[in-house]
């Protein structure tokens, strides 16, 4: 239900050697319809995120239903996508096509705490459709744009960069090297 | 939460500046100490009991309500200006459009437009104010803004005043420009069908006014575009849908009966555009973009990616 204030999230643009990086969950405000966020190491603090990349590998991994997962790889490493009968679409699309194949992904960040303690993370799609090779790269230098404006704004004491570096004690420079290297990896070619 | 001491002199000195004016002197500290009787103790909002107590001391000193109420200009403004909610402002605008109205409560309602924009009015009945006319401009002074759901319209009540003028105000909108990627393209997208009367979409082949009626084709796209900060939602018509998608009218309504389903060209649409970068221009209508131009980014991304590297590589190992 659209309640009146109602704001839609917007979708981050994080690497995936960030987003693997993230296990800080908050939730804000306190009932159960409050949105569920992760806060990244540069403290993005998303509810929903954008990613492009190379989809190089896909699997079904369900047991009775369908339930495809697949593998997004950009420069900096891997995301995993998870697409079952709740996102129909989504599933419908993973399991029509085949690896490699650059595909952009508009989802929610969803994390899963394995019982060694480890926090994985992966993307539930509301949207996932086929690109171009030209739509890849525009992604990673907007995405590289918007890491390097978080990454400023880590050296204020905005609450979310706050959060982020207690949680993470994020290595700035770390990330930097990151974003350049994921810059680098268009240029090569 | 208590109300400090200085913002009850703030607010306790305005009341006493404002009854000033009408020539009756009100003590500062009576004021005062209604005031913290109302909201400290009687737990009463502050809001409310500003109210209260100057409608306290109009009573006690028979002054009418409209009077302490009215005078004041108020700011003019631009239509694309208004994005608070309750402020009194004045608008120089043409009536745009007026719809029927079938409240009692409510005496006109429609569009007034000026250069800026076009925004939603309602003249209450019980303003009692004379009609405004189609095409035509005007002063509208002292009306209230008013925000439901992100939107927002004005509101000429009994205390608001309508000057005709001769000049013919020019309707337009400074066009906006968006750019990012299209995140999502919701329902009602695609090929629709709309109504032969009013034009509304249909909802399962009825229309909400007049039910069960013949459709007429259309196509359209509302999409939601992202840069990553801000969100934006876009309105595509029938026009625009064409030369983005490829997809004509024609050809929509041909996958459609092939498939025997509506929805193959909502998802033809997506796969074309979900995920893409565009940079959208059009003039703004509520919260959409009613998009005039859309195209791919193709902006050569080798200058961003130099600045970037500046500024992500530490400067000493710079060539």
């Amino acid at each position: 239900m659209a309640e009146a204030g109602f704001v839609r999230e917007v979708a981050h643009r994080i690497f995936a050697a960030e987003f693997r990086e993230s296990n800080l969950q908050a939730r804000e405000g306190h009932d159960q319809y409050s949105p569920q966020y992760l806060l990244t190491p540069t403290g993005a603090k998303c509810n929903r995120v954008f990613v492009v990349g190379t989809l190089t590998e896909k699997e079904d991994v369900g047991t009775e239903a369908e339930f495809w997962r697949g593998r997004i790889v950009d420069p900096t490493g891997a995301f995993f996508v998870y697409a079952g009968q709740y996102q129909p679409e989504a599933a419908q699309i993973l399991a029509r096509i085949t690896p490699p194949e650059f595909i952009a992904v508009i989802g929610k960040p969803s994390t899963y705490t394995t019982p060694e303690g480890n926090v994985i993370t992966s993307i539930r799609p509301e949207s996932l459709q086929v690109v171009d090779a030209e739509t890849r790269d525009r992604w990673v230098v907007d995405t590289a744009m918007h890491t390097i404006k978080r990454l400023e704004r880590l050296q204020g004491d905005e609450p979310d960069a706050v959060r982020a570096k207690e949680h993470y004690s994020t290595n700035v420079e770390q990330y930097r090297a990151m974003v350049a290297q994921a810059l680098e990896s268009l240029r090569a070619r | 939460m208590k109300e400090t001491e200085t913002q009850f002199d703030e607010s306790s000195s305005k009341i006493e500046a404002r009854f000033l004016e009408l020539g009756v002197k009100v003590q500062a500290s009576e004021i005062k100490t209604k005031l913290d009787q109302l909201i400290n103790k009687y737990k009463v909002p502050p809001e409310e009991a500003r109210r209260n107590v100057i409608n306290y001391f109009l009573k006690k000193h028979n002054i009418p309500k409209a009077q302490f109420f009215t005078p004041r200009e108020t700011q003019q403004v631009k239509v694309s200006d208004i994005k608070e909610d309750g402020k009194w402002v004045t608008l120089r605008c043409k009536v745009v459009k007026l719809w029927e109205t079938n409240q009692e409560s409510i005496s006109q309602v429609g569009l007034l437009g000026d250069d800026s924009g076009v925004i939603k009015f309602t003249k209450w009945a019980k303003a009692a104010l004379p009609p405004v006319e189609e095409g035509k401009s005007y002063i509208l002074k002292n009306v209230i803004t008013s925000e439901w759901q992100g939107q927002f319209s004005v509101k000429l009540n009994k205390t608001s005043e309508i000057v005709p003028i001769e000049e013919d105000i020019e309707v337009g909108s400074t066009p906006i420009e968006f750019s990012g990627a299209i995140v999502d393209v919701q329902s009602g997208s695609g090929l629709i069908k709309r109504c032969p009367e009013c034009n509304r979409a249909l909802v399962k082949g009825a229309c909400g006014e007049h039910g069960k009626v013949d459709g007429i084709y259309d196509l359209r796209v509302k999409a939601v575009m992202d840069d990553g900060e801000k969100v934006q939602d876009i309105l595509l018509n029938r026009e625009i849908t064409e030369g983005l998608t490829g997809i004509t009218l024609d050809k929509a309504r041909e996958m459609a009966t092939e498939a025997l389903d509506q929805t193959v060209v909502l998802d033809m649409i997506k796969s074309k555009i979900i995920g893409r970068y565009y940079i959208a221009t059009g003039s703004r209508l509520d919260r959409f973009i009613l998009v005039e131009s859309i195209k791919q980014d193709t902006k050569p991304l080798e200058e961003s990616i130099s600045k970037l590297l500046a500024t992500a590589k530490p400067a000493a190992q710079e060539a």
